[in-house]
């Protein structure tokens, strides 16, 4: 058996468009499951019980699920709600920004949690309003806290968009997939994705390494 | 939504609900079947990188940044397309052809090497908490550094990763559903055939949910009977729940 280089340069324009998709995916998850997970961490934390308990529920319900199984409920679920097809690639990101919301509440949750409560105290003391408390005192400490965690299951996110071949959206992986099929040339077009998946993850958890200890407090 | 028609019944339709019983079968069987490997091989990993020889340390650190950071899936075709290739002609051979249920061990060994990258870094850490005063304690008293590791380092250290291994355990059975992607006939992949067959979507996603809910909650109270036996007296963990 060979292995042979030269072919995978000549499909790298068909890869590159399939990362292109990956990286669009990864980035709206983020963006979308930050936001999404951001507002359920405050609704966790309220002192109004119903809303916590709901904001409690969602994260316990998203987290015991596969999210294969997530995605093929909203492939399902959003055309029939909506009255018309939506496809895979927006299937999918629905399905990942309701998934990370999930995890990235826990770590904002856990992360505004991490700073001690007498720095409100200490706040409200010195005469700041609560507002002014959360924004200039609590918030930026509690930004620094969770933003490792919050790099590393980005890090996470990036690896499951790899997720979308069973709802056939071409991502890195698919298109690899589909050129290697086409053409018998499997062992090339999987390998090379393992290792393009392995240099960006390895380098994207060294830089949240470095990172770390640049801003632990 | 008002179009659509419910149908609960088909849960309990012939020859459905035989289909979705396999699938959990299936499911069970791959997450446990992993499971074993998992728990096997992370330990042999979490001890090896605590090591000090540093050919034993480069190879354990280097099968935890490979699995770690090659997405589960692209894992699974490795072992099932690509790795049959690479071997002599005739293993790869039986690998694809004479294997019986090919899928499954495919699926089996890699749940099992994936979380057992994780675990090995759950067990290291376990050890590496007591290490330090621990090993000096023990070389003092006279024990060799293998008897310190078999006496205190692995049992004490063990016991420190039971809560870890928890949240490890549900996501295996989380992972299996990856495995319908090489044709195991598990839960998900189950669910999603009868919903293309009847249309009847919603009921079987929700059965499939529901499943998955009480293997989540069957592992968290069977790990919670764990890791009161496996508490130890002392320690942060046991405050918690104390007498």
């Amino acid at each position: 058996m060979q292995i042979d280089l030269a072919y995978i340069v000549d499909e790298l324009p068909l890869l590159w468009k399939g990362m292109q998709v990956t990286l669009l995916l990864t980035l709206l998850g983020i963006v979308g499951g930050v936001a999404l997970g951001a507002a359920l961490a405050v609704a966790r934390l309220s002192r109004f019980r119903p809303l916590s308990l709901a904001a409690g529920l969602y994260v316990d319900l998203f987290r015991l699920l596969p999210l294969i199984l997530l995605i093929f409920w909203i492939y399902f679920l959003l055309p029939l709600w909506l009255g018309r097809p939506i496809g895979g690639f927006y299937s999918a990101l629905v399905s990942f920004i309701l998934y990370e919301a999930a995890y990235f509440c826990e770590i904002v949750r856990s992360g505004i949690q991490s700073v001690r409560r007498g720095q409100v105290h200490a706040g409200l003391a010195t005469g700041l309003s609560y507002g002014q408390t959360m924004r200039a005192i609590i918030l930026p400490q509690a930004l620094r806290n969770m933003l490792p965690v919050l790099l590393t299951q980005s890090i996470n996110l990036f690896k499951s968009t790899s997720l979308v071949y069973v709802v056939g959206v071409r991502d890195f992986l698919t298109a690899a997939d589909v050129i290697g099929t086409k053409d018998n040339r499997l062992i090339e077009m999987y390998g090379f994705v393992a290792v393009v998946y392995f240099a960006l993850c390895c380098a994207a958890s060294l830089s949240v390494n470095r990172l770390q200890r640049r801003y632990a407090i | 939504m008002e179009r659509y028609s419910w149908n609960w019944a088909i849960l309990v339709t012939e020859p459905y609900v035989y289909w979705i019983l396999s699938g959990i079968v299936w499911t069970i069987l791959v997450a446990l079947a992993g499971w074993v490997i998992a728990l096997a091989l992370g330990s042999v990993v979490g001890v090896a990188r605590t090591l000090r020889q540093p050919v034993v340390r480069a190879i354990v650190g280097a099968y935890v940044e490979t699995f770690r950071n090659v997405p589960l899936l692209v894992q699974i075709f490795l072992w099932y397309f690509v790795l049959p290739e690479l071997l002599p002609a005739a293993a790869g051979q039986w690998l694809k052809r004479d294997l019986p249920h090919a899928e499954f061990w495919t699926a089996v060994v890699s749940l099992g090497t994936y979380t057992a990258c994780r675990i090995g870094e759950q067990v290291r850490a376990g050890i590496e908490a007591i290490a330090k005063g621990q090993t000096h304690a023990g070389l003092a008293t006279g024990l060799t550094l293998p008897q310190v590791y078999r006496h205190i380092l692995v049992p004490v250290g063990f016991r420190m990763t039971v809560p870890a291994l928890t949240s490890e355990f549900i996501n295996i059975f989380k992972n299996s559903a990856l495995a319908l992607t090489i044709g195991v006939l598990e839960l998900t992949s189950r669910t999603r055939q009868v919903a293309e067959y009847t249309y009847q979507a919603i009921e079987l996603f929700t059965a499939a949910t529901v499943v998955y809910a009480l293997i989540t909650l069957i592992v968290t109270f069977a790990m919670r009977v764990v890791e009161r036996r496996a508490r130890l007296p002392g320690m942060i963990q046991s405050a918690r729940t104390g007498p």
